[in-house]
């Protein structure tokens, strides 16, 4: 299956891309999708413990299971305000 | 029509949030205060001498966030109202970035749900600042953005009745 992901702020900078398509295993979660983006981008891995993540833009952890077509995004930490 | 909650480039002011969440009218007038917050990027930060800020946002999350924060203060402060503005994109020395308005019948739930609301803008708004000094940039990075973090949310909360 498919799903897109999308990257902001350092993320973004280190992949070169807000968004990326990516296939990946029929049982797949965010986690996995994440190791499948550090083994392609190794900077990412600094990000490793202080991520967080959304699934069609609603706050998900990072075990959750995701489904064809979904929107998965990864959030370095936050700096609104 | 201005919304409570909304992220965008457009400048940001508190006049129309303090419309939008006061109640003025003669016969439902209930509300005795309203307590208003306005971000200002400033141009220092860390020894740097800042020169823009420029910030980004996962749009649809953060006016989740914001909601979130609203549904929040509807618990812990009931009848209070909550406006809150975000600014993204390139934002100059002295402009806005965020502007909050909150009312309430009394003053101290004002100002505690008006500083509960930004110290949680804070913690679990998907939204990035990118800092211009003279002579670099740096992506600001704060709070793992977690709204189910309880520790978070209480600190918030300590702040704000501080």
């Amino acid at each position: 299956m498919r799903v897109t992901v999308r990257l902001f702020a350092r993320l973004r900078d280190i992949t070169g891309a807000s968004e990326l398509g990516r296939d990946v295993a029929p049982d797949a979660t965010i986690r996995s999708v994440w190791r499948q983006l550090v083994a392609e981008f190794p900077d990412l891995r600094d990000y490793e413990r202080s991520i967080s993540s959304a699934v069609n833009a609603d706050y998900a952890r990072m075990d959750q299971k995701i489904s064809d077509g979904d929107e998965v995004a990864f959030l370095p930490p936050v700096s609104g305000g | 029509m201005v919304p409570l909650l909304s992220i965008g480039n457009a400048p940001l002011s508190l006049e129309p949030l303090i419309a939008l969440v006061a109640d003025r009218g003669h016969e439902t007038g209930s509300d005795g205060a309203v307590a208003t917050f306005l971000g200002l990027v400033r141009n220092h930060n860390a020894g740097r001498r800042v020169q823009y800020l420029e910030y980004e946002a996962y749009e649809p999350l953060a006016l989740r966030a914001f909601e979130r924060i609203a549904e929040e203060i509807g618990r812990h402060w009931p009848g209070v109202r909550l406006a809150l503005h975000h600014r993204i994109g390139r934002i100059e020395i002295g402009d806005a970035s965020v502007a909050i308005a909150a009312a309430s019948a009394h003053r101290a739930n004002a100002f505690s749900a008006c500083r509960y609301a930004i110290e949680r803008v804070k913690q679990i708004a998907p939204i990035w600042k990118r800092e211009f000094f003279e002579g670099g940039d740096v992506w600001i990075e704060g709070a793992t953005a977690d709204p189910d973090d309880e520790m978070a949310r209480a600190k918030a909360e300590r702040a704000a009745c501080a």
